[in-house]
């Protein structure tokens, strides 16, 4: 199998350090947001998608696994946060575990399913998944088919955060994301995520050695959904719906377009890729379908001349990882 | 009973489709190692191809049938000689990414300018009308589709297994380097491959333009059912995609007969029952 990175530098202490100093540098220019007067909707739905594109980056970046249906954990995590919130009248941090553990259970059951078969079947059948449960959330009464659950109360974290104020809201979406992204950098640190990176570069000789690379890859895939589905549970706070769009195909193809933009395998591209590609829609919104167009373009010119992304670019210029 | 044999009539069509779809994406598959993500985009080309032939040029749908293949199929080429041959040697998941992108970029333009209304086509004269078989209706054009795609499938599958032409194909397919080494021209061979497999789908859309209307995403959905067919299936065989796509069509159909709710989900759960008990999928060479 050819390899996604060509040049992955091991973890040493020296580029830990230099990861650390560039998220320390990523977590307070997030955190000066509210002060620049940037429209704090754009980077919390940012934040979001940034959260989504790490957790499937985690995948198909370090297990060489190329997931295509991951909307299906941001759908459904958003599904249940919402319904807990709404209709059960659960408090933010409760309707956030309940969202999280929808996406934890799915991706067992999912990755129970798509394990089996290897490389491009597994796309083929992530893919097939989502749009199973597309179509049974289309049906289900409890999603309100194609109107979505509208209006969900934002409430009170812990009881003193108050959510609908931006500022508190932009708060706890950040601390959520940064959370979220160190444990994909502890994971990808471990010991556990070293050997998942072994499994892409060879996966013969992976087992070879006496790993049993199919659990291996199993635990990442429901770590990366479970990761996904907090994503789509806290984007449920900051647009305060929940719809058929977070389930379908092209949802899971943006978040494909977000890694692939930032750089697959790198641990800060996603974010980049995440903010390039929300950025570029907020701006060409008016384009109609073009942006659509914009978007494959995007992918054909990444693929055929720009396959590390950004940030991988960057790191190869740098000769760091990043 | 005649709601019955009209549903399953619907799955023999659909079923067609899956095959003829299925068939291009093994195909392909096989010479170039890619999976075709653009197949629904270029079946939809097909359906529009046929409707601009109609509507601008007044060529009726005979010609259509043999003319959207091939000007679909010759955009096709232009792609694999433009981009899908510089992708020889990397990850397969690239090559899913980069079509991705293509159908992307072509159902964008097509909904620029036509929405996502359908447009209609007419069902050409001598297709109209329909036959009382004594248990059913039989609408012939319904007829026709079926009969058409069935004869077009099994002639792919004598092209590619009894062949000469099909024997250099399997064999490049096995070891392309050897088949250099005998002086055979196989880069374009894999054009043309590319070509045929793009042709079968837009073929597949000239067929569905009467039936289904004419619809920039008509491909869009159709192309995750058919990726679910062909993991049931396998890409090993073509006989094997060919059967697996009428069958499943046909039990799509009964679905829509017995329990309508499931008739969207029934070729994924298929998938996932399937995956659970042979994980290898029916014709059973592992990937």
């Amino acid at each position: 199998m050819t390899t996604l990175t060509d040049d992955t530098l091991p973890a040493t202490p020296r580029a830990m350090r230099d990861e650390m100093i560039v998220f320390v540098v990523m977590a307070l220019l997030l955190a000066a947001v509210p002060f620049t007067g940037v429209y704090p909707f754009f980077v919390m739905q940012a934040l979001c998608f940034a959260l989504l594109a790490c957790a499937f980056n985690l995948l198909i970046g370090y297990g060489g696994l190329l997931s295509f249906g991951h909307a299906m954990f941001l759908g459904t995590a958003g599904y249940c946060s919402a319904h807990a919130l709404k209709v059960w009248g659960l408090p933010p941090e409760l309707g956030i575990l309940v969202g999280i553990a929808a996406a934890f259970v799915l991706s067992i059951v999912t990755g129970y399913i798509s394990i089996r078969r290897q490389g491009i079947y597994f796309s083929m059948i992530t893919l097939a998944l989502s749009q199973l449960l597309y179509f049974i959330y289309l049906q289900a009464p409890f999603t309100h088919g194609e109107d979505g659950i509208q209006g969900i109360p934002q409430g009170h974290m812990f009881g003193v955060l108050d959510l609908s104020k931006p500022t508190v809201l932009y708060y706890v979406v950040l601390v959520g994301f940064l959370a979220g992204f160190l444990l994909i950098f502890r994971i990808i640190n471990s010991p556990f995520g070293e050997v998942l990176k072994s499994i892409r570069e060879n996966e013969p000789r992976a087992i070879s050695l006496g790993y049993r690379t199919d659990q291996y890859k199993f635990l990442a895939f429901v770590l990366s959904g479970t990761l996904a589905g907090f994503a789509g549970a806290l984007k449920v706070f900051v647009a305060q719906n929940a719809s058929l769009t977070d389930v379908h195909w092209s949802m899971s193809g943006e978040v494909v377009l977000m890694t692939l933009v930032g750089g697959l395998g790198t641990i800060f591209g996603p974010v980049v890729g995440a903010f390039v590609i929300i950025a570029m829609q907020q701006y060409l919104a008016s384009f109609g379908q073009w942006v659509t167009v914009i978007q494959g373009a995007i992918f054909v010119i990444c693929v055929l001349t720009f396959r590390r992304g950004v940030i991988g670019e960057i790191a190869h210029y740098l000769r760091r990882s990043l | 009973m005649q709601a019955l044999y009209a549903q399953l009539l619907v799955g023999l069509i659909n079923g067609s489709f899956y095959a003829l779809l299925s068939l291009g994406l093994a195909v392909i598959f096989g010479m170039l190692n890619i999976i075709n993500f653009a197949h629904g985009a270029l079946y939809m080309m097909g359906a529009f191809v046929a409707y601009f032939l109609l509507n601008l040029g007044g060529i009726n749908y005979w010609w259509a049938l043999l003319l959207a293949p091939i000007i679909v199929g010759i955009f096709g080429m232009i792609l694999e000689r433009t981009m899908l041959q510089w992708l020889t040697g990397l990850d397969h998941l690239y090559g899913l990414l980069l079509t991705f992108g293509i159908a992307l970029i072509v159902q964008g333009v097509f909904q620029n300018y036509f929405g996502s209304s359908g447009l209609p086509y007419a069902i050409p004269d001598q297709l109209r009308g329909g036959m009382n078989l004594g248990f059913m209706f039989l609408p012939v054009y319904r007829g026709w589709v079926v009969v058409f795609s069935l004869v077009v499938c099994l002639a792919t599958w004598f092209l590619i297994e009894k062949t000469q032409l099909g024997a250099y194909l399997r064999a490049a397919t096995e070891n392309p380097t050897l088949v250099r080494a005998f002086g055979i021209n196989v880069p374009r061979m894999i054009t043309l491959t590319y070509g045929l497999g793009v042709g079968l789908a837009a073929l597949a859309g000239v067929l569905s333009a009467p039936i289904n209307q004419v619809r920039p995403l008509m491909g869009a959905d159709l192309i995750i059912v058919v990726f679910a067919v062909v993991v049931i299936g396998g890409m090993g065989s073509i006989m094997g995609s060919i059967i697996t796509g009428f069958a499943l069509g046909v039990i799509e159909g009964l679905t829509k007969y017995f329990y309508p709710e499931a008739s969207n989900t029934v070729v994924f759960v298929l998938m996932v029952l399937v995956l659970l008990v042979k994980p290898t999928g029916l014709t059973g060479r592992a990937a």
